[in-house]
Formats: C-alpha cells, structure tokens, sequence
C-alpha cells in the first residue's frame, strides 16, 4: 500500500502549457476505447497513440487546432465507465471537468453500446453545461444495423447530439462547429439533471447552499452536495486543496476564468 | 500547508469542513444504490426511444469469434501460435534487409574512409568518427531498422484488430494465481513497445499494490531496446549448425523462449511480493472486450513504422553517438600500460566472467543505463576500438567481431538473459520515481531486476560449465 500516499502526482505533468488567453479549451471524455484518441487525432492532426484496447490513454494529451480563426485546445481525457473516482484516471477526468472547466466538454459515445455510455454522459451533465454528446463509431453502428435517433437524444438531454465516425472523418466539421457555437455562448443549453428519491433530494436540497456559501456559482453544487452524500472522500480532498489556491489565484475576480489551469 | 493562513480562506475552510462532516451524518449506503439505479433506468429508458436495432442477430458476431479465441481449451494456444508467427516473420523478413543494408554502409564507408584521406584528415578523427562512430551506428541501423519495421506494424494491426484485450482475458486466471491484476498483461504488452510507457500504463489498474506488482515487474518484458539484441543474438549464436531451412525458426522458437521466460519470472516475481512485501489479495475488475474492428491497415503500418521504428532508431543513434564519442576516447587514453577502456574492461572482467559474460559486455550494460537501443552499439564500439577492425560487411562479419572476442553460444545466451532481465533504462526509473514517488520502490525496481539477471546468469554459466557442456 505504499503508493498511496501520492494520489494523483500526473494530473499537472505538464507546467508552462498554460492556455492562450485568446483561444478555447475543449475536453474529451468518454468510456474506454469509444474512439476518443482517434477523434483527438483526427481534430487535432496530431498522433497520439490509437489502439483497440480499453485503458490506452492514461495522460491527458493536449492538441490545439484552428477553426475560423480560433484556436481550440483539445484535451484528450483517460477512458473512464464513470466519474465516481474510483481510480487515477477517473479523479484526472473528474477534476479536469469541475476544476479546470474547459469551455466546452465534449461526452465521446460508442454508437453500438449507447446505453452502457450514457451513463457517464449523464455524470458529466450533473457536472456541467457546456457539454456536446458525440456518437462516435456511427460507421461500426451502421454496419451492425443500429439507428440512432440523434434528434430525439438531444432533446431528451438538453444538448446538442454529433454524430460521427472519427476513423472515417465523418461529422468532425459539425463537431467543430456546434464547439464553436458553444464556446461562444451561442447555445443555450438546459442538461438534464437527473432527480433522485425523495429522501436523497431532501437532503440534496440542505447540503446545497453550503456548497453555495463556500464556492459561490463557480463550481456546480448540486453535484458537490450529491457526491459527497456518496461518501466521495477523494472529492472531499480535492475540494480542500482547492479551497486554500483558489482564493490566491484569484486576487479580487470572481468573474472571467475563476479556475484557469495551473501551471 | 504551513504558512499562515488568510482569515478569509480560514473561514471558508471551517465552513467546507463542516459541510463534509454534515454530509457524512446524512449520507449513508442507500444514496449510492439510488443514484446508481437511477442512471441506470433513465439510460434505459432514453436508448428504447432513441435506439433501433435492424437486426439483433448481427450484434453477436463478436462473441462468436470471441468463443474461440478466448475459449479454455485453444485461447493459450493460439495465443501462443501468434506470438511464434509474429516472430517468425520479423526473424525471417529481417534477414535480406539486414545484409543490404550492412552493405550498403560498408560500401558508403570506402567512400568516407578516401574523403578523410583526400582532405588529409588525421588518423585519430578517422578513427573516432569512421572506425568508431560510423561503423557503429551502421551496425545498429542494419540490425535493428529491419525487425522493427517488421514487428511493430505487425503487433500494431493486432492492436488495433482490438486482440490485446483477449489476450488479458487469457492471462487472468494466471495472474490471479500470482496475487497481480489481470489488467498486468495490458501493461505488460505496452512494456514489448516501451517499459518507460508501461510504467505510465499501470495507472489502468485501481488497487496501489497490485499497480506496484505491475511497474516492479514490467521490466521482465524485452522492450523494442532490446528486441534487436534478443534477434540478432539468437541468430547468430543459437541457430548456427542448423539446417539452412530450420534456423529461422529456431531463432523464432528462442526468441519466444526469452520472452515466455520473462513472463514466468513475471510470475515468480509477482507471487513472492504478494506473499511478503506487497501482501494481499487480487481486487476484482471489469475487463471490456471491445469489438473486433478491422484495421486501417496502410495507417497502422505507416504510424508503427514512423512513429516507432525511427523514434527508437533516432533514439539509438543520438543516445549512442555520445557514447560511442566516450567509449572511442576511453579506448584511446592511455592509462599506464593500457588504455583506459582496457582498465575498466579488466576490472569488471573477473566478475563478468562468473557470469558468463566478459567485462566489455557488462560496460555496455552498465553505459547503456540511458536507454538499451545502445547496448550493444556500445559493445561493438568497445570491440572494435580495440583492433578489431571488422568492417561492414555482412551478418558473418559481426559474428566475428563477436568470435573474435571469444564469443561462445554461452556469452549470447547469457547475454540474452541479462539484457531480458537486468535493470530497467534510465527513462523508466524516472517514470518509476515519479509514478510511485518512493525512492525505496524505485531503488527495489532496479535491485530486483539486476539481483535476477546476476543469479540466472550465474546459475546457467555454472551449470553448464559444471556439467562440461561447453
């Protein structure tokens, strides 16, 4: 047990790549091997490793690309099935979504398991609104005779619905635009959040406005209150090291980008 | 954490804290069914609207596949038979490209050697850049350019042919025996591309001690460093007074032995921590066997080969150049009666040679820390800066370098074994450090490994002198 001391010595490797000013940061999250690496290459033009085996991507890779004069900075999260931090990887994702709050997190889903990927695509809509679903992996969909009704999906959610095939380059203009169009402000978004049983959401309502009271608007407290009456210690810390950095960085501004990324 | 603190933040702290404190008294092990269950029914809900099946038939062609190719009785050997295969073929289609390119530089190097004459360059450069370091780096590009550019696209389609992860399945139940996860294989299949990257890869696996089996043991798996040297060395030492036809294949069969090997020390190793320092019991997981997915294959093998294939051989060559520059040097300082390398070479000599091996090989390991691409650069530096000027010329010709340093099958085998089990490479004890943060567990991932190399190594060079095999 005696790695344990050092929970997450990865989540910062790499200092002096602080974000542009200018420029937008997107992040992707999903489940293991949906694709992301791929989509990551294929928006990016970089070569990240791709390969067919869940686990592949344990870094978060950073990768910038252009898009009507922007610049977008993409952020290659580690596969993970949820967010409850139950491994590195996933407290890496998790901070990553809450902490660093990239402008637009983009939810990358395997056509042909939608029901198995969904479940982190709502975890990640409790935790933000900027979130654009992509059903990667539409020509394995395709080929296997699943249709999926993207319209009806974005409907139900609350936020746009991509659907792609990464390997193919299919839909990566639409991706790049709705990110755009998100990043922006142009998308009003209304994620569905989901309601619990009476009891939990009782005790959801008391926890919340401490949560408020601690950290204002800037992190999503509905989600705080409901993970930690989860018992998520590893939240719980993370929450207390924020504490004590967020009120240096921040010197006096609440508003513009209360959580930059460290460096 | 020790300075003074803002009355501000204080506060807010106090405040944070009691939040979690009242969190506690209100949580308890019901909220964690509900949200679960309540994901769950609202996933299934949305995909019965959103999702329509043509044909549910066609979604089981995976598991199909999967029957046989993960089953009880054909997962092991099969796996195995792919494995034999994949280096049948580097072995094979290595062999032709190899010698073209072996002469090649030696035909470039006559050209060289009449530029340094014509500009009247002395001696000593020559020999430091020709004799040296060209004549060095051309035997690291002939040998080790043409099994890598074999091997990794080969692996790469398997990769993404989406097989890796049957290959876990396999090897569950095994590692289960050794106390180690079963995601160990994962990393230990990213260890036959890069043990540094391996390391990085344990973070798959949840449980601390179980992630700490697998990074001290992710060196037992010959990483592309050493992959040349496996090769090379087998087919040079271990197949010889074999039918012409048959020494492929012995070359493959003991190649794959090395690495079955590595995999049973993996094993060993893993059982003996996990019954003392690393004690515990295996936790479970879930393993997702991802659908088959056909390749992109010119992709594949132009990513494996650009991206792996010249990223080690650049490593090689830049890693090696300054070596070859300080093993040149050190060969030609005289340092009393002999030179400074020949010092060095005769102090580690006796000790080597318990090993089975010679002082200049244990040199190059020990050079070599850096990284295994220059290993054996280093040795042939070291050989052929001591007037044994083999030129460039074919693969008979490197055999000589090597016989005339009193080379026996022994010294390969044993060499073979040591660079299988020895240290890991300078890169990965970084990673190791900076993964684990433990200089206790970094300095246990360099000692456990060199402590085996030393004592196979030993044990096998007395065995088979002791029984008078050689």
């Amino acid at each position: 047990m005696n790695s344990q001391g050092n929970k997450r010595p990865w989540d910062r490797q790499q200092p002096g790549k602080s974000p542009s000013l200018s420029g937008y940061r997107v992040a992707l999250a999903g489940n293991p091997n949906t694709g992301k690496s791929t989509l990551f290459n294929a928006l990016t033009g970089m070569r990240q490793h791709t390969g067919n085996w869940p686990g592949k991507t344990v870094l978060h890779a950073e990768g910038r690309y252009l898009h009507n004069g922007e610049t977008y900075t993409v952020i290659d999260l580690p596969g993970t099935y949820s967010l409850f931090s139950n491994s590195a990887d996933e407290e890496v994702a998790r901070d990553h979504i809450v902490f660093d709050q990239p402008d637009v997190t983009v939810v990358v889903l395997d056509a042909t398991a939608l029901e198995r990927n969904l479940n982190l695509a709502l975890q990640v809509l409790e935790m933000s609104d900027h979130v654009v679903l992509c059903v990667n992996l539409m020509d394995e969909a395709k080929r296997k005779g699943i249709q999926i009704n993207s319209g009806k999906l974005s409907d139900k959610l609350g936020v746009p619905v991509i659907k792609t095939a990464a390997r193919e380059g299919e839909g990566l203009e639409e991706l790049k635009q709705v990110i755009a169009r998100m990043a922006q402000g142009k998308i009003t978004t209304r994620p569905y959040r989901l309601r619990y049983d009476e009891k939990l959401e009782t005790k959801i309502a008391e926890l919340e406005p401490e949560v408020r009271r601690v950290f204002g608007n800037r992190l999503p407290s509905r989600w705080i209150a409901l993970r930690l009456l989860d018992g998520d210690a590893g939240l719980a810390k993370a929450l207390r090291n924020r504490l004590g950095k967020e009120e240096v960085d921040q010197s006096g501004t609440t508003d513009g980008s209360p959580y930059p990324v460290e460096a | 954490m020790g300075q003074p603190m803002d009355p501000l933040i204080q506060s807010k702290r106090n405040h944070l804290d009691s939040l979690i404190a009242r969190s506690r008294q209100l949580g308890d092990a019901s909220a964690r069914d509900d949200i679960v269950a309540r994901v769950y029914q609202t996933t299934r809900s949305i995909c019965e609207d959103v999702v329509h099946y043509q044909d549910k038939e066609r979604l089981f062609r995976t598991e199909k596949l999967d029957r046989v190719l993960t089953s009880p009785i054909w997962g092991y050997p099969i796996m195995l038979a792919m494995l034999g295969v994949i280096f049948w073929l580097t072995i094979a289609g290595a062999n032709a490209p190899s010698e073209m390119l072996a002469q090649l530089f030696g035909w470039l190097e006559g050209y060289l050697t009449l530029t340094f004459q014509a500009l009247h360059a002395p001696d000593w450069l020559h020999g430091l850049l020709v004799l040296g370091l060209y004549r060095g780096i051309s035997w690291v590009v002939s040998v080790m350019l043409p099994p890598m550019a074999i091997f990794f696209p080969i692996f790469g389609l398997l990769e993404n042919f989406g097989y890796l992860p049957r290959v876990a399945f396999n090897m569950d139940r095994l590692f289960k025996g050794s106390g180690g996860h079963g995601k160990q294989s994962l990393t230990m299949a990213m260890g036959f591309g890069c043990n540094a990257a391996a390391i990085l890869s344990t973070r798959i696996i949840e449980s601390p001690r179980e992630r700490m089996l697998a990074i001290l043991t992710n060196n037992f798996v010959p990483c592309n460093g050493r992959w040349p040297t496996l090769i090379l060395l087998s087919s040079l030492f271990m197949a010889a007074g074999i039918a012409d036809g048959m020494q492929t294949f012995v070359t493959a069969a003991v190649v794959m032995g090395m690495v079955l090997f590595g995999i049973v020390v993996t094993l060993t190793v893993s059982w003996g921590l996990s019954k003392t320092a690393l004690r515990g019991v295996p936790t479970h997981y879930t393993l997702e066997l991802p659908p088959y997915r056909k390749p992109k294959f010119w992709n594949t093998i132009l990513r494996a080969t650009l991206d792996k294939s010249l990223y080690v051989l650049k490593r090689a060559v830049i890693v090696a150049a300054p070596a070859g520059v300080i093993t040149w040097i050190l060969a030609n300082t005289p340092a009393g009666d002999v030179s400074a390398l020949e010092q060095v070479v005769a102090f580690l000599d006796p000790f080597a040679r318990a090993l089975g091996l010679d002082g200049f090989i244990l040199m190059a390991f020990i050079l070599g820390l850096p990284a295994n691409e220059i290993v054996l650069p280093i040795l042939l530096m070291g050989y052929l800066s001591t007037g044994a000027m083999t030129e460039v010329e074919d693969m008979a010709a490197l055999k000589q370098i090597f016989l005339d340093h009193g080379w026996t099958w022994l010294t390969a085998l044993n060499m073979m074994l040591f660079s299988l089990l020895h240290y890991p490479c300078g890169t990965t004890l970084i990673n190791i450090y900076k993964e684990t943060k433990s200089p206790k567990w970094t300095f246990l991932s360099f000692a456990i490994p060199t402590g085996i190399a030393i004592g196979v190594t030993f044990i096998v060079t007395q065995t088979v002198r002791a029984l008078g095999l050689l």
